[in-house]
């Protein structure tokens, strides 16, 4: 897993996992941004970030949604607000 | 009077069998036939299930916002030895739940320093009983015995995460979930409109992902209303068969669905002669352990403690189911 990637998903792999990210790609589509986004599905990385509630969003390592599918434009909001 | 009322027409929805009744006559479809009246109930269930559904996941799920993880771990801070197990019990009954989310709950709780009978207490009762089940108990088959159930679960969940830390299982739970960081989120504030969205959200989620099982169900349910003879069920999972409770228990493990789903199975079973406790354990196990979830508890946990967990959960469900049949002819 590169340090690199800014964008990372967590979660098990379940099917609200795979929704929150395909809302990210829609969101990043719509923004034209051009970033990579990871899965990260191992559990004790995604402990690591104290989640106990997946799917979750991480940017820059920070944790900035958990527990929920987010929808495309709250995603876009999110990265608007960092960018 | 009000109470009938209630039961009948509000949580029993008497109304919508009638018309339902009306309209399958209207169009020359006879409901006392076998035919007619297995489309009846197909229909009658299906829409009944599915209205209790969205108006009770719509109402817990807005309960449920203000019971995040991270606030059920730090009350269960707040209390020690078996108030905790009993708080933890209480509070997997409103905290939301889902088995994709039960190892980095099981890691959180645990990195919070909460004993793992404690967690455990939780994670026996989030699925075992919830405000759902309680609401639709009572719609089928009466508020004692949904409230009874309710109970009994409670007491499994309690005294099953007692057992755990008696034992002293904790070697038996992989390292990693004792050697994640300890790090606090804080909980999002939410306002009325984002709660009511949520609410909304996890309704109409809910209702798409448990529709499939509820179509089984109730056709299940269906088949057996019309066309299984009482004496074959009677004598399988009735007076005749002293094992029926193993029998429904041993059966409802491995499946996997959702209360919505086994309802429609219990309430056919129940008319046609089977137990009530027979009924009940067989949809206590089929919601409280099911393969996924345990395999994906396996991930956190070594096989010992899995074994105890699945056999507290089984012994439970099966003295429920028996305690049942003995009380049944003074609660319906």
């Amino acid at each position: 897993m590169s340090e690199k990637t800014r964008i990372k998903i967590l979660g098990g792999g379940c099917s609200r996992c795979k929704a929150l990210e395909a809302s990210v790609q829609k969101a990043l589509a719509s923004l034209g941004i051009d970033e990579k986004i990871d899965h990260v599905t191992d559990y004790s990385q995604i402990a690591a970030y104290g989640v106990m509630e997946t799917p979750a969003l991480v940017i820059d390592e920070k944790v900035v949604s958990y527990g929920k599918v987010l929808k495309p434009a709250e995603v876009e909001k999110i990265l608007k607000s960092i960018s | 009077m009000i109470w009938d009322f209630i039961q009948n027409q509000i949580m029993g929805m008497k109304w919508l069998a009638s018309l339902i009744s009306s309209a399958l006559t209207a169009i020359g479809v006879d409901v006392s036939s076998r035919w007619g009246g297995s489309l009846q109930f197909f229909i009658f269930d299906t829409l009944k299930i599915c209205l209790l559904l969205c108006i009770l996941i719509f109402i817990i799920s807005y309960i449920q916002s203000y019971f995040p993880p991270e606030r059920s771990k730090k009350i269960l801070g707040h209390f020690k030895g078996i108030w905790a197990n009993c708080i933890a019990a209480l509070l997997g009954t409103v905290t939301p739940f889902c088995s994709c989310s039960s190892i980095p709950l099981f890691i959180g709780f645990t990195s919070a320093g909460l004993p793992i009978g404690v967690t455990f207490s939780f994670l026996i009762s989030s699925p075992m009983v919830d405000l759902g089940s309680l609401v639709l108990l009572m719609s089928i088959f009466g508020a004692k015995v949904a409230v009874i159930y309710v109970a009994l679960g409670l007491i499994i969940a309690v005294l099953g995460g007692t057992l755990i830390e008696k034992l002293h299982m904790e070697k038996y739970v992989e390292s990693f979930i004792f050697s994640s960081g300890k790090t606090d989120l804080q909980a999002p504030s939410l306002s009325q409109k984002d709660r009511l969205v949520y609410a909304k959200d996890q309704m109409l989620g809910t209702l798409r992902k448990v529709l499939p099982y509820i179509l089984i169900g109730v056709g299940i349910g269906a088949v057996i209303h019309n066309w299984i003879p009482a004496d074959w069920v009677e004598s399988v999972l009735g007076q005749n068969n002293p094992f029926g409770v193993v029998l429904a228990v041993l059966i409802g493990i491995p499946m996997y669905a959702d209360i919505f789903g086994t309802i429609p199975v219990a309430e056919a079973l129940l008319a046609k002669g089977a137990l009530l406790g027979v009924v009940l354990s067989f949809m206590m196990a089929v919601t409280t352990l099911s393969l996924p979830s345990l395999v994906m508890l396996r991930k956190a946990v070594k096989p010992k403690l899995l074994a105890l967990f699945i056999g507290i959960c089984t012994a439970g469900i099966i003295a429920v189911g028996y305690l049942f049949n003995a009380i049944q002819k003074f609660i319906i």
